[in-house]
């Protein structure tokens, strides 16, 4: 490795000594280019025959340095001048493709048909669901048992923990915010229809739909995007088994089951730490926050916050498994179809959200 | 000969848990060496490549490459050693985000001294060493057939024109015009360069025609090594059935 290509002009004649190949040009790269510049114009011999050894790194250097074409007076031994021959007949640049100018009107066009694509791929695969659904009914052996509890246990039980600690800190924050308005109301007691209102009906289920979305839909999406990589998905066609059934029909009812009961869990929770730190900041017992509970926050609530669970679940899960089936056979498009369905999820989530505020504002409002 | 082993395996020991792939094995490759790496299936013949780069540490043993011991090595001199050796890996192992052309300029991209003139040339010139066509350098990797994966990941392995190329079945999803020019395009490197070459194959065509030392790994070790005439002469119940009757032919 201490050699180094050497070339020294003697009379017109340039002699090129030393191994000419990549690794050895390297450190002195930008002397060794100028000096063959300088030769250039003054030689009219090319004496290669005493080099070590020539890479392809070098001729190009070389064939570079006479201008793409052969010296008039050149010794070279066969074996050299083989690879100077390589790159002389190597095809020279190809055109690059013209690269497309940015129109905004095309952009939006563009993106407004993959929004619509990405829209028709969703309503296919909830035909598509549908139709196993009813193929389910007649043939209820087909139900893929051990898919849908492993997506249950996946999406579900493992998600406790997690939404538990998030809830409980959530509940203890929005606690202990309103505490400190309402005593300056003297209107302590309200805290439990505050509380009671805005976990159950509207902060548990897009907590759980947002964390969950983050969590399992990602999770969703990766898995059938690699199994679309590795060819795991056409594996399971040609053995005849359906993909929509096998694959997409357990992520999306595992996820409808599991959510509501997370939705249920985490309210729970989010109520427990509410309680607790009302009775750390404004002395309300517990007992009085559980005998008010039912009275300050009407039943209907609850069946919305489940119903939200329910909707918000299917929702995620339909998003990722349609993007998972979009994922192409590379890394770039794997995490652009994860992210793209992560920040899909939580979007539609909060669509749906909107709406159900909408269509139920007269459900489960308490009459003072 | 005076010059250092370009790879020397000293003990080398593997066990996944309580799998053990390699028992105390000894291997040395002198530069301008072709070795056969062959054995059965499962009989840990990738792992040593992975070894030999650095990618798997021995559970026992020391790897030297050009007199480098990479467990050992600092940065900048690991980094001095990877640059002049070219790998390529049985399934290609493409950038799959970059095209054909990014994935072969890649390393050369990566050296920084080389302006972007001559570093297209030399990827053009890669390309049509192992016969692809210039229109094939703006395809994706997912949108070319198998074995073009092979070559593209073969120009990639000698972008850096490596002293040391090591190939983990190179021959494998070619059809058979194409792997006799694989295994000439080698050998014309390797005269002309003084390439070392180790490979991993099952094919007894590329061997013959290519291998100039063969090592046959079985039972945990190195049963045989050396050069390829020696090594056919061996008594192994393994080399018997891996060669068969072809024994004779191969020589």
């Amino acid at each position: 490795m201490n050699a180094v290509p050497r070339l020294h002009l003697e009379s017109g004649r340039v002699v090129l000594t030393g191994p000419w190949r990549l690794a050895n040009m390297l450190p002195e790269l930008p002397e060794l280019q100028q000096q063959l510049q300088n030769c250039v114009p003054a030689a009219a011999t090319w004496d290669l025959a005493a080099l070590d050894c020539l890479d392809s790194a070098a001729a190009v250097l070389l064939w570079r340095t006479w201008g793409n074409a052969w010296p008039a007076d050149l010794h070279v031994s066969p074996l050299h001048r083989q690879v100077i021959e390589r790159v002389a007949a190597s095809p020279m640049a190809v055109a690059a493709p013209a690269r497309q100018r940015f129109h905004p009107v095309e952009a939006l066009g563009h993106l407004l048909l993959q929004a619509l694509s990405h829209a028709q791929g969703m309503v296919v695969m909830f035909g598509q669901l549908l139709l196993d659904l009813l193929h389910l009914l007649r043939h209820p052996g087909d139900l893929p048992w051990r898919e849908f509890s492993a997506n249950i246990y996946k999406a579900g039980a493992q998600a406790l923990p997690v939404t538990a600690l998030v809830g409980f800190l959530i509940g203890v924050t929005i606690s202990y915010l309103s505490a400190l308005q309402l005593r300056s109301f003297g209107a302590d007691i309200f805290i439990v229809n505050i509380l009671g209102i805005s976990i159950i009906r509207e902060l548990g289920p897009v907590l759980v739909a947002v964390l969950v979305a983050g969590r399992s839909g990602s999770a969703m999406t990766a898995q059938i995007g690699v199994m679309r990589v590795t060819e795991e998905i056409d594996a399971l066609s040609t053995m005849g088994v359906s993909r929509s059934l096998r694959v997409v029909l357990p992520k999306i009812l595992g996820l409808t089951v599991a959510m509501p009961l997370i939705v249920l869990w985490t309210s729970a929770i989010a109520l427990l730490g509410g309680m607790v730190a009302a009775m750390l900041q404004l002395d309300l017992s517990l007992l009085y926050f559980f005998d008010n509970l039912p009275r300050a926050v009407p039943v209907a609530n609850l069946y919305i916050g489940l119903a939200k669970g329910l909707v918000f679940g299917f929702a995620i899960a339909l998003v990722a498994c349609h993007f998972g089936l979009r994922v192409k056979p590379d890394t770039e498009s794997l995490s652009a179809n994860t992210t793209r369905a992560v920040v899909t999820a939580i979007t539609s989530v909060i669509l749906a959200d909107a709406l159900f505020a909408i269509f139920t504002r007269h459900v489960g409002v308490p009459s003072l | 000969m005076s010059q250092p082993p370009v790879i020397e395996l000293r003990g080398i020991s593997t066990r996944f848990g309580s799998q053990i792939v390699h028992r105390d094995l000894d291997l040395r490759v002198d530069p301008g060496q072709i070795l056969g790496l062959v054995g059965g299936s499962g009989s840990g013949k990738t792992t040593l490549l992975r070894e030999m780069l650095g990618l798997v540490q021995p559970s026992a043993g020391s790897v030297r490459l050009f007199d480098v011991d990479l467990a050992l090595a600092d940065g900048p001199s690991q980094r001095m050693v990877r640059r002049r050796l070219g790998m390529l890996f049985q399934q290609g192992a493409l950038f799959s985000a970059l095209s054909v052309y990014d994935n072969i300029a890649f390393p050369l991209r990566e050296l920084r001294c080389l302006d972007e003139d001559w570093i297209r040339r030399l990827v053009y010139l890669k390309l049509d060493m192992v016969e692809l066509s210039p229109e094939h350098a703006r395809l994706m990797p997912a949108e070319l057939s198998g074995g073009m994966v092979k070559r593209v990941a073969l120009a990639r392995a000698l972008a850096l024109e490596p002293e040391l190329l090591l190939l983990d079945e190179p021959t494998a999803g070619l059809d058979p015009d194409r792997s006799q020019n694989f295994v000439d395009l080698v050998g014309a490197l390797q005269q002309a360069l003084g390439l070392t070459v180790v490979m991993v194959t099952h094919d007894l065509r590329t061997l013959s025609s290519l291998a100039s030392h063969i090592a046959v790994l079985a039972d945990q070790h190195l049963v045989a090594c050396g050069p390829k005439a020696d090594v056919m002469a061996v008594d192994h119940p393994f080399i018997s059935g891996f060669f068969g009757n072809d024994r004779r032919k191969l020589l």
